[in-house]
This record gives C-alpha cells, structure tokens and sequence, in this order.
C-alpha cells in the first residue's frame, strides 16, 4: 500500500457507498441461473433496474397517466408536468443550460441518426436555405474513430452516401487508444461535423477529448460526444467537454429502454429541420405547408416515452443519491482489481488498456486452450452461463474494433455499481472452467 | 450439468478435428454465409456430379458449434444425392427448431444427433445452422439442385 503525505489528498477523501445495500435495490440480482448465484457483468450492454425506478414507472401508469401537451384535465397536467420534470432532472443531470437542450428519442442510435438527418445535401436544391452549419456536399467531410459503436458509424456513411461527402476516421493504436498524433490532418476546414465515441462499449477506453475539441474549434466544425458509455458511469457536464451534442441512452444509466437523449446547444437545436413528422411537433398547419414548433418539441413528433422519462428521471435521482463520483471510484476500484484478476489467467489477452487510467470498467479479453488455440467467445460465454456468469460475446456492435486486433469476436465483462470483487472472482474461476471444457 | 448435452464429446471432437475443412474445386458453386450478431463466416462449396454431390468443402471462423456443424455436415452430404441430402438437411434443421423435444433419428442424421443439446438454446441453433444454411443455398445455385426442383 502507497502512502500518502499528509496534506495531499487521500484515498480515504473519495465518496463511497454500501455495495451491499445497493443490491438490495436490485431484486433481480439475488436470482439463480443454471443453479448458481447470478454474477451480472452485462451491464455495458443494459444495465439492471432498482425498485424504485420500476416503481416510479407503476406509480406514473396506475395513478397519473394520461397523454402530455394537449389535455386540459387534471390528469394531462400531471402526465406533463411528469415529463417536462423529467426533462428539467436529465438537464442538470449533465450540466445543460436549459431543459430546452434536451431531446426525448428512443435510443442513442436514434439520437445520432437525428443529427445526422438534421445536414442536408448542397447538391439538394430544396432546402438551399438551410444554416450553413448544417449543409454538405462533395468535398465536405466527416470524422468519426475505429472504435466507434455501429450507431455511431453507419448514420454517416448513410449520410455520406446521400450528399457525396467523405467519411473519415482516428485509428486506435494497439494499446487501444485513440490515435491522436493525426488529428491536425484529420481535422481540416473541410469537416463539418466530429462524432466520436467518448467511452468505448468494447475496449472500454475512456477517450481524452481536449485535444479534438481544440481542434474543432480551430476549423468552425461541430462536435458530438456518443456518451452512452459515459453518462452512466462518471459525472459528466456538456459545457466542461465543450460539446455540440452529446447522446446517450437510459437502459444503461438504471432507466427503461425505450428512452434515450440527444442533447444539443440549443441555437443549434433551433437551426435544425424537423426529423420525423406529425402531430406535437408543429406550429401551424395547413393542407400544404406547416410550420414547427420550436426545439426540443419539433424533434418530438408523435406520443412520447411518457412513463418512460419518468423512469428515466427516477433512475437520475438513485444515481445522484450514491453520487456519480462515487459511482466511478467504485468503478475504477473494481477495474484495477479485475484486471489484477485476468491477468492471472492463463491465455487470456485483454482488447484495450491495460492500466485502470483512462478506461472504464469494462474488460474486453480472447481466450486461448492450454494447447494454444483460440476458445471462440461464444463458447466462453456459454460455459460461463452454465455458471450463472452473464457475459457479452462477439463483435459488440463494433465490427471495426474487432477487425482492427484480428479478431471476429471479443468476450466482454462490464461492471456497474452493484457489482462486487466476488463476481470478479467468479468470473476467474468461471474462465478456469471454459478452459477445462476445450483442454 | 446441463452444458455437457451442448458440448457433447461428439461436437468438441469436430471442432478440434473437423472433416471436410479447406476449400477444393475451385469450379464449384461458392457461398459465404454469415452470422451477423456473431460475426461468425463460412465459405462453402458444393461440387456435383450429375445429381451426386461429391464434395462440401468450407472454410470458416466461429464458434465451437459452428465448425463441427459444418464438419458433420461434410462427413453426412459428400456423396449421396441431392435427394438423400436435402432429406438430411430437413431432418437436422427440423431437430435444431424443435426446442429440443424432438428426439433425433440416428439413421438419418449419424453425428448430427449430437447437436439435440444444441436445439435447447436458442441462442445457438444459428450457430449450428449458419453451414447448413449456406450448403442449401449452394445447392440452390447448382445444376444438380435444379434438376430435383429444390424448396427453397
């Protein structure tokens, strides 16, 4: 054990909290599989659920639902007053200056793809007036990583397709870090618009945007953070990253599915055209044109996630009640001692950093047989099932990644708050079996 | 423990020792399937003589289940007619969606009963037929199949 001189800050100072009694909140938690102790490290996939986030969701259907932003009735009132407080939870939860700066979606993907939609093609007549921020052509261009999520991937090349414009991307060097050394050739007057995963889902790199920040400020482009790893883990504040638009997804973050945030500065929000059409997202309508209504309302088209955003805002109110920077040192705690843990396995290889700086807590590894070949993950993963061991096997919606180290497919341990020492230890003794099987 | 119906010594032994692997006949018909929630491949080639199927060559990347799938598979096609083959591949891929309550005739499929276990997860039975499906589609593209009017 390092000690600290006096006067300096000590471990001891970092918040923390009661793994125990946080799994208590968790009743799915204390289930079997297969006859064993469930031991979750899926939760980089979805996350699991506290009570009070299911009962805050029972107690919006069974005593306050109604439809948002168009009854007069008592009930409307309370459904809308829901939703827009939810809306105003999830804006201080990251720092927004105004709840007008967040967009109800379904998901991240649909998050991203709203922005992506919001450029129009120089070559489409149409909408020539559209804000020059926002239109592309051939020549233009747009950068992304190779460790970026397929949400994060495919919008722009549809995009891209679309308008004629040039799709670009940071490598990741073998240490699975974002190569940066490029970022003055990669970043020029011709990009429009930087996308760039924040928190890998795969290699779990917890990436340092200052640089890339700088330098889209330098050339007038717009930035969007894909945080759907991050905003879940660590305290997070959209005017500390300097960000134009971050997205991220409830079902990770202790929330329901069926939600998710696109969050943009609202002047850009407002020089956006509307994604998908119909009814509450209109100003006035008549048969052959209408006009919209004014942000987030005009990206809301059609009967939102009602009992959805009140989900979503209980799950905020548990993880502000542990606090996010207790959160992430639990987290990072759990990193440090699992990659300890694996390293004493035999075979295994870790996909990403190996040092707990910089990275999140979730472990991508291959697996090889005492005789040296490969275990395909899935196999890993069925094997550990067998055990109560819940992991996420193959190329984690990240295909790029996974061809970038050689490999089809990854077998992937992520950790949350209710996640313990013992489950890593599980995990060790679970891979010695994987290891029995194919010996 | 249940995992050993999965992993029944029959399939580990395809997986480590797999027939037929190694693509041959270059003038066969060719596929390549894959599995996109997995990423597991298979290059396939089917070669026939007349309505004789006389080799299933493959190369592929997967899983456990995957390869000796598609190794049982060669050791049960190569050689019979498309007729026989199409009856085996309907009798495997009628056990794989049974759920497991089907019990699997041994005439028919040889190896292939190994897999019964594999049927009980439905997470894998794509794993088991990624190959299967890829040799119908093959045969679908060759001569041979159209002779004897393949289903598709």
């Amino acid at each position: 054990m390092i000690t600290i001189p006096d006067g300096m800050p000590q471990y001891t100072d970092k918040p923390r909290f009661d793994v125990a009694a946080i799994r208590a909140d968790f009743p799915i938690l204390s289930r079997t599989i297969n006859g064993h102790p469930l031991v979750y490290l899926d939760s980089a996939n979805t996350s699991q659920k506290p009570r009070q986030v299911v009962e805050a969701m029972v107690d919006h259907y069974l005593n306050h639902n109604a439809n948002v932003a168009r009854s007069v009735h008592t009930l409307g009132t309370e459904a809308t007053e829901a939703y827009e407080g939810a809306r105003a939870t999830i804006a201080s939860f990251i720092g927004a200056r105004r709840p007008e700066e967040i967009v109800f979606t379904k998901n991240s993907t649909e998050a991203i793809n709203l922005v992506a939609h919001a450029f129009t093609g120089a070559r489409d007549g149409s909408r020539a007036a559209a804000d020059p921020r926002f239109r592309l052509g051939p020549g233009d261009e747009i950068v992304i990583s190779e460790m970026e999520h397929h949400s994060n991937l495919v919008p722009w090349q549809l995009l891209c397709e679309r308008t004629g414009a040039t799709l670009k991307w940071f490598g990741v060097t073998e240490q699975g870090r974002l190569d940066e050394s490029t970022v003055d050739d990669l970043i020029t007057e011709r990009t429009k618009i930087v996308s760039l995963v924040h928190y890998s889902n795969i290699l779990g790199t917890v990436n340092a945007t200052a640089r890339i920040t700088k330098r889209v400020r330098e050339v007038g482009a717009l930035l969007l953070l894909d945080c759907s790893q991050s905003v879940p883990h660590m305290p997070f504040d959209v005017v500390d990253y300097d960000a134009d638009f971050i997205a991220f997804t409830g079902h990770k973050m202790l929330g329901p599915t069926g939600i998710g945030v696109l969050w943009g500065r609202y002047e850009l929000l407002d020089a956006m055209p509307p994604f998908l059409g119909g009814g509450s997202m209109v100003e006035t309508v008549t048969l052959p044109h209408t006009t919209y209504a004014a942000p987030p309302a005009r990206f809301e088209a059609g009967t939102p996630p009602i009992a959805e955003a009140v989900g979503l805002a209980a799950a905020v109110d548990y993880l502000r009640g542990i606090g996010m920077e207790a959160i992430a040192w639990h987290e990072k705690q759990l990193t440090v001692y699992a990659l300890d843990a694996l390293s004493t396995v035999p075979g295994l290889r870790i996909f990403g950093p190996t040092v707990p700086v910089g990275r999140g807590a979730t472990i991508s590894f291959a697996l090889t047989a005492a005789d040296g070949t490969p275990i395909h993950p899935h196999d890993v993963g069925q094997v550990l099932d067998g055990q109560g061991i819940e992991v996420r096997v193959g190329h984690h919606c990240a295909r790029p990644t996974c061809v970038r180290f050689g490999v089809a497919a990854m077998t992937r341990a992520s950790f949350y708050l209710y996640t313990t020492t013992g489950e890593v230890d599980a995990l060790v003794r679970g891979l010695d079996q994987v290891r029995k099987v194919f010996g | 423990m249940q995992l050993d119906q999965l992993y029944q010594e029959i399939i580990l032994d395809h997986y480590k020792r797999p027939h037929g692997r190694g693509l041959r006949e270059p003038s066969a018909t060719e596929v390549h399937h894959v599995n996109p929630t997995c990423g597991d491949e298979i290059t396939l080639r089917v070669a026939a003589h007349g309505s004789t199927i006389t080799d299933v060559s493959w190369e592929g990347q997967g899983c456990s289940i995957s390869q000796a799938s598609a190794s049982v598979l060669h050791e049960l096609v190569t050689g019979s007619n498309v007729g026989e083959a199409l009856r085996v591949h309907e009798a495997f891929v009628e056990l794989l969606q049974s759920k497991g309550r089907l019990e699997p005739d041994e005439a028919t499929l040889g190896d292939a009963v190994a897999f019964a276990g594999v049927a009980k997860y439905p997470a894998r039975v794509k794993c088991a037929l990624l190959s299967w499906m890829a040799f119908k589609d093959a045969l679908a593209r060759t001569g041979a199949a159209t002779q004897t009017e393949v289903q598709s």
